[in-house]
């Protein structure tokens, strides 16, 4: 950090404080203050999301089609590989897939789709479809929750033109805020990967005279394959 | 874009942009769409309110205790491995940008959308010094071509039709087949995506704003739909994000509750469709992600707002519902507000940033009509605080003075009640005969600025107060007549 850094913060952090008319120094401010970090109250959550199993996965699938995404609900992850390559064939696509490191994506049985190409690493924007694996659904809004690192890079979710998304309906929340206890869970209170990415229908734009358009920097297509879970 | 203000001419801009056929076409279209669909989309959710109420008092809480939750913030962005820096005004936060960007030897540098960008016009100063900005918002790159600044919040170029932008792809793609089709709004963005694509494989350094900063983890977030901003920050050396002090909440319940109202309320989606959490630079074991992360933090004045009533003002979440709702920015668009805010919200925050000197025509531009403050998810009171400048302007004898006689003369009666009544009387009683015949005037001597537009209608019965009394004459006698009964 530069002086000039330096000095500019203590300006920032003096004028703050001149107009709050404080010191930094009171008790109960700091205890405010810590309380509702470490407590991190939820508020008011919605109660759409609030159902048993088989009717969220179903608002689940409702939202996500309202996000205009499209999604398949299969009955076992053994299905995926063979629900890839009718995907990759009902568009068109040539049958090849980008995938991370995930091993729940890594020991599918990829034998049972022969024809597919399976390369795992991250995008360069050269790949036509991408597969990750989502860290969780939220059923409220039709979302996807990914996280970043090796098992399932970033650059999945935003460069190929169709990004295919597995999601265990074990994962599917109803709220955003079941999502977050479960990452603290996993990575510890405060700590959050390099990036979460919510991710809600495909890549869109109306900047030309409101018109809504699907793709525009992101994928065209978001397909997601739901896994599991009591069918209604 | 540069920050050159026009506000103090703000008359002559709504006089132009009222006369301009194209910009009204477009403008026709502003209110029909987002109205509706923000009013379907709260409609859908019960606890809609309920979220607003929640949103409002988080923001309360947290510029109550800014400084606090400020140092857990750079606390946690460090243990990240990010850098915060601190800037006081628009040229200590371009300094640091272009420090970084120099550092890394930076040729080009791809842009998300981001309003504080715009408020200390950066994008003219890095081309000042060499570097290539890339703004990759669809609607922020057809304003950079056209050497604009944005005319709204949430969609910048909603003051252009596509025959424009097919004109500006023309003169600009001038590489691309001049016979190509491009008349339909499809095939502009296909061509828009082509383009940019190459600048986000090719940036050296991503700048992209802040919707939150997250005390709680040290997390910057953006929200998208089109994905540029995701694309911005993930695949150059460098991510910059520029955010201003009043962007932080402090944890991600906090920030899932602000969330449920911010989508709604700008566009009418449940949840926009990139929602990204951003901490420190890519870990060790990423393969993709950049290796360097930087939060600038802006102040430009806010700090100072903190004291009094317009504090209110920093729980905005920038969502443009008050425009879009705004009968004037229906009337004469984002541009004639001359600077970088438009709208109710660019009413009460420009006069703030650059000076009630050269903003205080924004808080006078309005109906009162308070459909702002109806739809703001925040609950900013903003005809209060409009009305707030309207005084401050008063105090420093910054209004014209005929307006200052005319509230003097008006003054000078209303103290005096004994001379107040029978003047007004007096004066209705003449305008009521003169009146008579058509029920309205075409003209009225010191009232040209209103019978200019429309007709005065004369006026009918008593004065009000005369009125008030015998209404409150007849009210006393009623309960007797109900006792005598």
């Amino acid at each position: 950090m530069s002086s000039r850094d330096t000095s500019s913060r203590d300006t920032v952090f003096a004028s703050i404080r001149a107009s709050l008319g404080v010191t930094s120094q009171e008790a109960p401010r700091r205890q405010a203050v810590a309380d509702r970090l470490a407590g991190h109250p939820r508020g008011l959550v919605p109660a759409r999301g609030q159902l048993p199993e088989a009717e969220r996965l179903a608002l689940f699938r409702d939202m996500v089609i309202a996000a205009a995404a499209t999604i398949d609900h299969l009955p076992s992850a053994a299905e995926v590989p063979e629900a890839v390559a009718a995907y990759l064939r009902s568009r068109n696509l040539p049958m090849t897939i980008l995938r991370g490191a995930d091993a729940r994506l890594a020991t599918l049985p990829w034998e049972r789709a022969p024809a597919l190409d399976v390369w795992i690493g991250p995008s360069d924007g050269r790949q036509l479809a991408g597969l990750s694996h989502a860290f969780a659904g939220v059923a409220e809004s039709g979302t996807v929750v990914m996280l970043s690192g090796p098992e399932n890079p970033s650059t999945l979710n935003l460069l190929p033109d169709h990004h295919l998304v597995v999601v265990d309906a074990a994962d599917v929340a109803g709220d955003y805020e079941t999502v977050w206890d479960r990452i603290r869970a996993r990575y510890g209170e405060g700590v959050l990967p390099r990036t979460v990415n919510w991710i809600t229908g495909p890549s869109r734009s109306a900047d030309i005279e409101q018109t809504l358009l699907l793709g525009a920097h992101g994928p065209r297509s978001l397909h997601v394959l739901l896994v599991g879970g009591p069918t209604r | 874009m540069s920050v050159e203000i026009t506000t103090p001419r703000f008359k002559d801009n709504a006089k132009k942009a009222l006369a301009d056929l194209p910009l009204q076409g477009a403008l026709s279209k502003v209110g029909p769409g987002f109205i509706g669909k923000r009013a379907a989309a709260a409609e859908k959710l019960p606890e809609f309110d309920g979220l607003r109420d929640s949103a409002r008092d988080i923001k309360n809480h947290t510029l109550a205790h800014l400084d606090l939750y400020l140092e857990r913030f750079e606390a946690k962005a460090k243990a990240a491995g990010g850098h915060v820096h601190f800037a006081v005004d628009a040229a200590d936060a371009r300094a640091i940008v272009t420090d970084i960007c120099q550092r890394l030897g930076a040729r080009t540098v791809t842009k998300g959308k981001s309003m504080i960008s715009e408020e200390i016009g950066l994008n003219d100063h890095l081309a000042a010094v060499g570097i290539e900005p890339v703004e990759t918002d669809l609607g922020e790159y057809l304003i950079q071509i056209r050497g604009e600044a944005p005319s709204h919040i949430i969609a910048p170029a909603i003051h252009l039709n596509k025959d424009q932008v097919e004109a500006d792809f023309r003169r600009v793609h001038a590489h691309l087949p001049p016979e190509r089709d491009l008349s339909e709004p499809t095939s502009l963005l296909a061509e828009a995506r082509g383009e940019l694509r190459q600048k986000f494989l090719a940036a050296d350094v991503g700048i992209t704003g802040a919707n939150f900063l997250v005390a709680e983890t040290g997390t910057s977030i953006i929200v998208t739909n089109e994905g540029n901003g995701d694309l911005t920050q993930t695949l150059p050396k460098a991510h910059i994000v520029l955010a201003s002090l009043e962007k932080l909440v402090p944890t991600l319940e906090d920030v899932s509750q602000i969330l449920r109202v911010l989508a709604r309320s700008a566009t009418g989606q449940d949840m926009s469709v990139y929602t990204t959490f951003s901490t420190g630079p890519r870990r060790p074991d990423d393969p993709d992600g950049p290796g360097e992360y930087h939060v600038v933090i802006l102040d430009n004045g806010r700090s100072a707002m903190l004291g009094g009533q317009l504090r209110e003002v920093l729980r905005c979440i920038r969502c443009g519902a008050c425009m879009n709702h705004c009968p004037v920015y229906h009337a004469v668009g984002g541009h004639a507000y001359g600077w970088v805010y438009p709208g109710p919200i660019g009413s009460v925050l420009t006069p703030a940033l650059i000076g009630v000197e050269k903003g205080r025509n924004l808080p006078n531009a309005s109906t009162f009509c308070g459909r702002c403050e109806e739809v703001c998810p925040m609950r900013i009171p903003l005809p209060k605080l409009m009305r707030h400048w309207r005084e401050k302007e008063f105090e420093r004898h910054l209004t014209p003075a005929t307006q200052r006689f005319g509230l003097g003369v008006w003054a000078f009666f209303a103290r005096r009640g004994w001379l107040y009544r029978p003047a007004t009387r007096l004066a209705m009683g003449a305008l009521s005969l003169l009146g008579r015949a058509k029920g309205r005037f075409a003209s009225l001597p010191l009232a040209g600025g209103w019978t200019q537009h429309r007709d005065f209608p004369a006026p009918q019965g008593g004065t009000f107060q005369a009125q008030w009394r015998a209404r409150q004459a007849e009210r006393r006698a009623a309960p007797r007549q109900e006792a005598s009964r």
